[in-house]
């Protein structure tokens, strides 16, 4: 290899090298008996979704009343019961619900709700209280927590350039993978196998060492990740959007069997200030018609029982429209869970009160950290109270 | 260690790292005199004026779309132009001292506002008090329009307090958890009450929302504004200690030593917080130049781009990239996670941000290319919302003119490789390093795989 390779920007590592013996254990780990081998897959949708045109309550009259020009009309609405729907643009999710694949638990929030963006999404990622700053997310506390589930590097993947909050601990944390080639490509640059390769001394517990650490696992992880995910052939059709190719990427990372539990996906574009009906509908039906997509692909290759998928938004919307044809930001919001194994699919509670307001906002009646420990305990097998803040009881949907 | 080593760290740590254009200015003095020549060189404040009006947030309340998409493109435009502006300004100028502390007090009085004005105005006076007194720098700071409407205090009113204000400048501008209680927080807030700013973004003290009632702060009991606040928790040693546990993190060692840490907060307590005397103590201390605090920090993502500009005399085609650089390692200036700031060492590196940083060098220095997706920031919601376009991959040629010349023939004659690669990297040159070193056959290569090594990443 010439050395002069690692400055044309383009050159691709190839060939076999020698594998270090500290590499060995996860590089040339087996596939082990994957059934029965839990995935969580987290879907944000960014920029304060709003849920009221979501999961529609147009049983109730309030929402016609304060949604002259945006409220979605009935004949439109794909009816789930007589008081909620699905926005049209969501038609390929009803499938799912009749299937018993979907549940939607109405008003989750947290006191002293905050409508600012990033403030909000840094509450829901890290799963702080409002007043609270944490410097780590609750992913990234449950890859710390070192639990017989989360031990490896690739534990938890973000389908993206880079890494959320979320998915950061204070010593591990996930791995952004876009694109596997491109992340193992690379790695591959024949410089950086250099830098790797000469580092099979002790890694010292301080920054040089964790620098060099991080290097090493991202390095074998991307190889790990491209072996194992190319031995599965998609045939799956999916849509041809951005965030239906990040959930055809999660669906082939399952379906090849790689040991990873948590998966993250955003996608953005909900902070619909203004002519929402269009905005949102348009990524509305992005979310729905990939996640329907994704979902039957799952189940076509029986990982379905096996996988959980959840999706929330930093904050809903104010009940009340503005003056622009589009909401601003609210407070509590529906969170949406999908899997072949709900204990109770359908609606879960009560479609959110639209009589009794907190100026002009939704309250919140479940807690947003109740949903994490339910995923937490009943999913990922680990004690919440090890990750979130104190002990939150958890919710009968798995 | 030899004084050009320590004069070396001095430079890494109360700037962006030495270059040889600099060692031929102080290769002569002793370190005293290296630290007195950055301070000389830190004298001027050159202010941020890329933003030249406040733009009007009446546009944004009008109905029509169009106002309101022209307001956004505008404040975009304005947050690009100040971001660039700063970043320009630390890889060019000669004020490194100052650029370094006002990227300290950048982070500890983190503040979030969408009014590009507001935001210039605050850097500003973060730049001009770096290295002056920390109460004028506080007081100046927690009465900006962003400040106080970041904290909320706009509706901090009479009868109806909003805490969040005096909350944060007792958690994270002054004293710190553990040394107030809820009782104080209530009751301080209560003196900010009517801290305000007017509609030409000046600060006001709207008497008529102003709780002018008794109140106890601390065990003390009066008739408390919001100044004598500030001064109550500038007379507990407790605030001198806090700012200089932090500062010591910055600029020595993530772990803090106790005895060091308490001998900083008796100079800053007792020297009124002026910060110069307290940084000259640090940098004249024996400790400062321990191996255990040299070569251990983490690079903070500006850090990085800076330290990179400034060693190589980059000039950007189009220097829009750098904010790219600055999203995809995980830092935006001006875009702080929340109130509490960047939380800084391991924090900034994960297996991504580590494969940016390490590709980036190579990218920027030898003209390549770079794919980036990247996160959009929440803030930025509303904007792609009417953009009406899903986010695409950014497949940039970086397209930068490193002054390779200029590096290069500042480099002093007889120089040995291993000299050079000592420049360029913080930490002590291992066997590995070494041998990386003497395989390469031309100085650039082996500066371009130096800059791409993890070891780089440290300061």
């Amino acid at each position: 290899m010439k050395r002069r390779d690692f400055l044309k920007n383009t050159a691709l590592a190839s060939g076999a090298f020698l594998i270090p013996s500290f590499l060995k254990p996860l590089e040339a780990m087996a596939m082990g008996d994957m059934s029965g081998y839990k995935n969580l897959v987290i879907i944000q949708l960014s920029g304060g979704n709003d849920g009221l045109n979501t999961i529609v309550p147009y049983g109730n009259d309030i929402y016609y009343q304060k949604r002259s020009t945006i409220a979605i009309k009935q004949p439109d609405i794909v009816k789930l019961d007589d008081m909620q729907g699905l926005n049209p643009n969501l038609s390929a999710l009803k499938e799912l619900y009749d299937q018993g694949w979907m549940s939607i638990i109405n008003s989750v929030g947290y006191p002293n709700p905050d409508r600012s963006h990033f403030r909000s999404m840094d509450i829901w990622q890290t799963a702080s209280d409002s007043d609270q700053f944490l410097t780590t997310g609750w992913i990234g506390r449950y890859l710390d927590s070192n639990c017989n589930t989360c031990k490896e590097p690739y534990t938890a993947v973000e389908v993206d350039d880079t890494l959320s909050l979320a998915m950061k601990g204070a010593k591990m944390k996930g791995i952004a993978v876009e694109n596997p080639a491109k992340l193992y490509r690379s790695t591959r640059e024949p410089f950086f196998k250099e830098l790797v390769h000469g580092h099979d001394t002790d890694l010292n517990e301080d920054n040089l060492g964790y620098l060099y650490k991080t290097m090493i696992e991202t390095y074998s992880s991307a190889d790990y990740i491209q072996q194992t995910s190319k031995t599965y052939n998609t045939t799956a059709s999916y849509p041809q959007t951005a965030f239906a190719n990040q959930l055809k990427s999660v669906a082939k990372f399952i379906n090849s069997g790689l040991k990873t539990r948590v998966y993250y996906v955003s996608l953005s574009g909900f902070d619909t200030h203004t002519t929402q009906q269009n905005q949102q509908g348009r990524q509305l039906k992005i979310y729905g018609d990939g996640v329907a997509a994704f979902i039957k692909d799952l189940k076509q290759a029986g990982k379905l029982d096996d996988t959980l998928v959840m999706t929330f938004s930093e904050f809903g919307r104010r009940v009340e429209q503005n003056a622009s044809n589009g909401t601003d930001h609210g407070t509590a919001n529906n969170v949406m869970i999908f899997g072949g194994k709900l204990k109770k699919s359908g609606i879960y509670n009560t479609a959110p009160n639209l009589a009794q307001l907190d100026n002009g906002d939704l309250k919140y009646e479940i807690d947003f950290r109740n949903v994490y420990a339910t995923l937490l305990d009943k999913w990922l097998n680990v004690n919440n109270s090890q990750i979130l803040t104190r002990n939150f009881s958890g919710l009968n949907f798995v | 260690m030899k004084t050009m080593e320590q004069i070396r760290h001095l430079y890494s740590r109360a700037g962006f790292g030495l270059r040889f254009e600099d060692m031929r200015l102080v290769e002569q003095l002793s370190v005293k005199h290296s630290i007195d020549f950055l301070f000389r060189s830190s004298v001027q404040s050159k202010p941020l004026v890329s933003v030249k009006e406040n733009v009007n947030y009446k546009d944004f309340l009008k109905d029509d779309q169009l106002s309101r998409k022209m307001f956004m493109m505008q404040q975009r435009q304005q947050e690009k132009d100040l971001n660039i502006e700063w970043l320009k300004n630390m890889s060019t100028g000669n004020t490194q001292l100052r650029d370094k502390m006002t990227l300290f007090w950048h982070n500890h009085f983190a503040c979030r506002t969408l009014n590009a004005w507001y935001a210039q105005q605050l850097n500003n006076i973060q730049r001009d008090n770096a290295l002056g007194n920390f109460r004028t720098l506080l007081l100046e700071v927690s009465k900006t329009p962003a400040m106080l409407q970041f904290l909320n205090n706009q509706q901090n009113r009479k009868g109806h307090p909003n805490e969040n204000f005096a909350r944060e400048v007792m958690e994270l501008f002054t004293i710190g958890r553990g040394n107030y209680t809820e009782q104080d927080v209530k009751e301080s807030a209560r003196a900010f009450t009517g801290w305000g700013f007017n509609k030409d973004g000046v600060f006001a003290e709207r008497k008529f929302l102003h709780d002018d009632g008794q109140k106890t702060f601390l065990g003390n009991t009066g008739n408390f504004t919001g100044e004598d606040i500030i001064d109550m928790l500038l007379a507990k040693k407790q605030t001198a200690h806090f700012i200089c546990t932090k500062l010591y993190k910055y600029l020595v060692n993530e772990v803090p030593d106790a005895a060091n840490v308490n001998a900083m907060a008796d100079v800053f307590y007792n020297h009124k917080y002026e910060i110069k005397p307290l940084l000259e103590f640090v940098f004249n201390a024996k400790w400062f130049y321990n191996e255990k605090n040299t070569g251990n920090l983490i690079k903070s993502p500006v850090e990085f781009i800076v330290a990179m500009n400034r060693q190589f005399y980059i000039d950007y085609q189009n220097p829009d990239i750098q904010i790219q650089f600055q999203r995809a390692l995980g830092q935006v200036l001006f875009y702080p996670p929340n109130v509490a700031g960047w939380p800084g060492g391991k924090n900034w590196i994960d297996s991504s941000s580590l494969m940016y940083r390490l590709s980036i060098p190579a990218t920027v220095l030898n003209d390549g290319v770079i794919d980036f997706t990247g996160k959009t920031d929440p803030d930025d919601e509303a904007f792609i919302a009417t953009a009406r376009k899903e986010k695409k991959a950014v497949h940039t040629r970086v397209q930068t003119q490193p002054d390779w010349n200029k590096f290069l023939s500042d480099i002093p004659a007889h120089t040995t490789k291993k000299e050079i690669a000592q420049l360029v990297l913080s930490p002590a040159i291992n066997s590995k390093l070494l041998s990386i070193i003497n395989k390469a056959t031309d100085i650039k290569t082996m500066v371009i795989e130096l800059v791409s090594t993890p070891e780089y990443q440290l300061s």
